[in-house]
């Protein structure tokens, strides 16, 4: 069979895309890496039910091996208007567990190739049209002691607690930079976490020179400060223009240095105190998942951050004609701003325009680049490294030796770094450590170019495609 | 199967960790419920043999590499624990031995 519409994702931003399209009558097939829909926001525990909030986004989705979907979406709040929702249902078939890991073009349709479930199956789905909706991961800074066990993503923290039920200390330390890290706190500290601290790069001041993009976003606000008044009520002390600039311990993490910042983020000496804690979650910002988009051909462009993101027109179309894209793969700007390009790009690939959606989009994007802007990480942080530090977790490459490969042997940017050092050549493929090696070269990240998107057994690679979906 | 109702406490299962026994919810992750133990390591690196468990939480970062069932290379944070698994520590690439 071939799908009208193949969307690669299933969050705020995807599932608004697959619901609007078939709403308005085409064949979606929706695939995701996640065994439950709803991306990283509305993740849930297995078995759980859906988050009330992803409700109105998942009832369209099918019925799911396992229930995964819909099936979750009981009673009154989430109850589907019978007819119209189980009609759209029929239209959209949900492929959970399917990572894809790249996307070809075949005559006039698009070919998505993908390994599924535990065992590594491999899948195939065809379309007429492809939509990326494929969401961000975090960037990390290195810092002294941040391999230690313990030291932990705060996103990942985030998503360990909603979707395990898991903590990884009893006293949390949240640092980083972004407003991500607020919702971390607070989501660690009603979990029953101690969270002395959150520490923040940035300066929020730095909101003061975006003020027309805030007073158009009242609700946002209103959420700050919510946020900030349930820590501070639970004893948490709000440490901004300050880092983690290194943790402490040989097991596990048991102690962290918190130092002041200048405008910068180069440490100001003088300034360090510890902190006993068993557990940190840092994290400093997000970044667009481009691998799919990027191995299109899909044109980039660079966010208030420094940050590659895809390049979309006003119906979210990429530079790949064929090829759309919604939510944080176009710049990271939250759930909201995510749903609204997804049913902006589902609008489009049928030909159809909205004005509202196009003036919502107009304003949340200009708060997500005023909240780019403000928490840009300065270059004063690779400061804080010390020449042992592990810059590449995969490939245990230190500060010192990309150091050599930059001022001694001249590499002048992460590739030429890479070549040298061995640097973003591991597991990861430079995920990870691809925006710390970029400024230790002296620049902003290149957009991601890697092969495949996850790895993929080397019978699938050498092996004609599996059966279509 | 059972029906499902928003408020049925899932039935805990156990599977081992290096043998030791470690409960687990259905759904979750092999990583979760080995923090839920207080476990944060079960990965030592190639070349310093450092102790390493999960960091991105969400499939980006490798850190969290396990053996399951004699399997090496399988990512913690995103494997669904089953019942009467077999999870051990990966020393290296975990082809070592
Ligand atoms: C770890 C983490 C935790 C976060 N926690 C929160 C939070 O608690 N609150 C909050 O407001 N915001 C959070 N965010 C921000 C979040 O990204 C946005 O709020 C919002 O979810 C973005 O929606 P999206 O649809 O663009 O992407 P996402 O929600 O990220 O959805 C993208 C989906 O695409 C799937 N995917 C990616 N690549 C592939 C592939 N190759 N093949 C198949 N599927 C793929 C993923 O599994 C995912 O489900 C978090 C971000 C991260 C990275
Ligand atoms: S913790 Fe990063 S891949 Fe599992």
């Amino acid at each position: 069979m071939t799908a009208d519409l193949a969307v690669v994702g299933a969050g705020p931003a995807g599932l608004a895309a697959a619901a609007t399209a078939a709403r308005l009558g085409l064949r979606v097939t929706l695939l995701d890496a996640a065994e439950r829909p709803g991306g990283q926001i509305h993740r849930h525990p297995a078995g759980g039910p859906v988050p009330r909030a992803a409700r109105r986004l998942t009832r369209r989705l099918p019925y799911a091996p396992g229930g995964r979907a819909g099936t979750s979406a009981p009673g009154r709040a989430g109850a589907p208007r019978a007819s119209a929702a189980s009609r759209d249902r029929d239209r959209v078939t949900y492929l959970p567990g399917h990572h894809v890991w790249t996307v070809a073009r075949d005559g006039d349709t698009w070919l998505l190739h993908a390994v599924a479930g535990v065992d590594e199956e491999p899948a195939v789905v065809r379309a007429r049209a492809v939509l990326l909706a494929t969401g961000a991961h975090e960037r990390q800074l290195p810092f002294p002691g941040w391999t230690l066990p313990g030291v932990v993503g705060a996103g990942g923290a985030q998503a360990m607690l909603k979707g395990g039920l898991a903590l990884p200390g009893r006293r949390v330390v949240v640092a980083g930079s972004g407003p991500l890290l607020l919702a971390v706190a607070t989501t660690l500290a009603a979990a029953g976490a101690r969270v002395p601290a959150l520490v923040e790069a940035a300066d929020y001041t730095a909101y003061a020179r975006h003020a027309a993009a805030l007073a158009r976003n009242p609700a946002k606000l209103v959420q700050g400060a919510l946020h900030g008044g349930a820590l501070l009520g639970r004893g948490t002390r709000l440490l901004t223009r300050h880092a983690v600039t290194a943790a402490h311990g040989t097991a596990r993490v048991e102690a962290v240095t918190v130092t002041g910042l200048d405008a910068d983020w180069r440490p100001v000496p003088g300034t360090g105190r510890r902190i006993p804690c068993d557990a940190l979650a840092v994290g400093h910002g997000l970044v667009p998942q481009l691998e799919l988009a990027t191995g299109l051909g899909c044109a980039t462009r660079r966010t208030p951050d420094g940050t590659p993101a895809l390049e979309v027109d006003a119906g979210q179309r990429t530079s790949v004609p064929g090829v759309w894209a919604a939510g944080e793969t176009c710049g990271v700007g939250g759930a909201e701003l995510a749903e609204t390009e997804g049913e902006i790009a589902a609008l489009s690939v049928t030909g159809r325009t909205s004005a509202a959606l196009a003036r919502r989009r107009a304003r949340l994007r200009a708060f997500a680049d005023a909240m780019a802007a403000a928490h840009r990480p300065g270059p004063g942080w690779t400061d804080w490294l010390d020449g042992t530090t592990e810059v590449c977790r995969c490939e245990e490459v230190t500060a010192a030796t990309i150091r050599e490969a930059v001022d001694g042997l001249g590499a002048r940017d992460a590739r030429s770094v890479k070549l040298l050092t061995r640097a973003g050549m591991g597991w990861c493929q430079g995920r990870v450590c691809g925006p710390a090696v970029a400024r230790l070269a002296g620049h902003d990240p290149a957009p991601d170019r890697r092969p495949l998107s996850c790895p993929v057994p080397l019978s699938q690679l050498a092996q004609p495609p599996g059966a279509e979906r | 199967m059972r029906s499902r109702t928003p408020r049925a406490t899932p039935a805990p299962f156990t599977f081992t960790f290096d043998g030791r026994r470690v409960t687990a919810l259905p759904g979750q992750s092999v990583a979760a419920a080995l923090w839920c133990a207080g476990i944060l390591a079960w990965r030592t690196t190639r070349h310093g043999g450092a102790p390493r468990g999960a960091f991105c939480a969400i499939g980006t970062c490798f850190d969290c590499l396990a053996t399951v069932n004699g399997r090496p290379n399988r990512r913690a944070c995103l494997l669904p624990a089953r019942p009467g698994d077999t999870v051990t520590t990966q020393q290296g690439t975990g082809h070592d031995r």
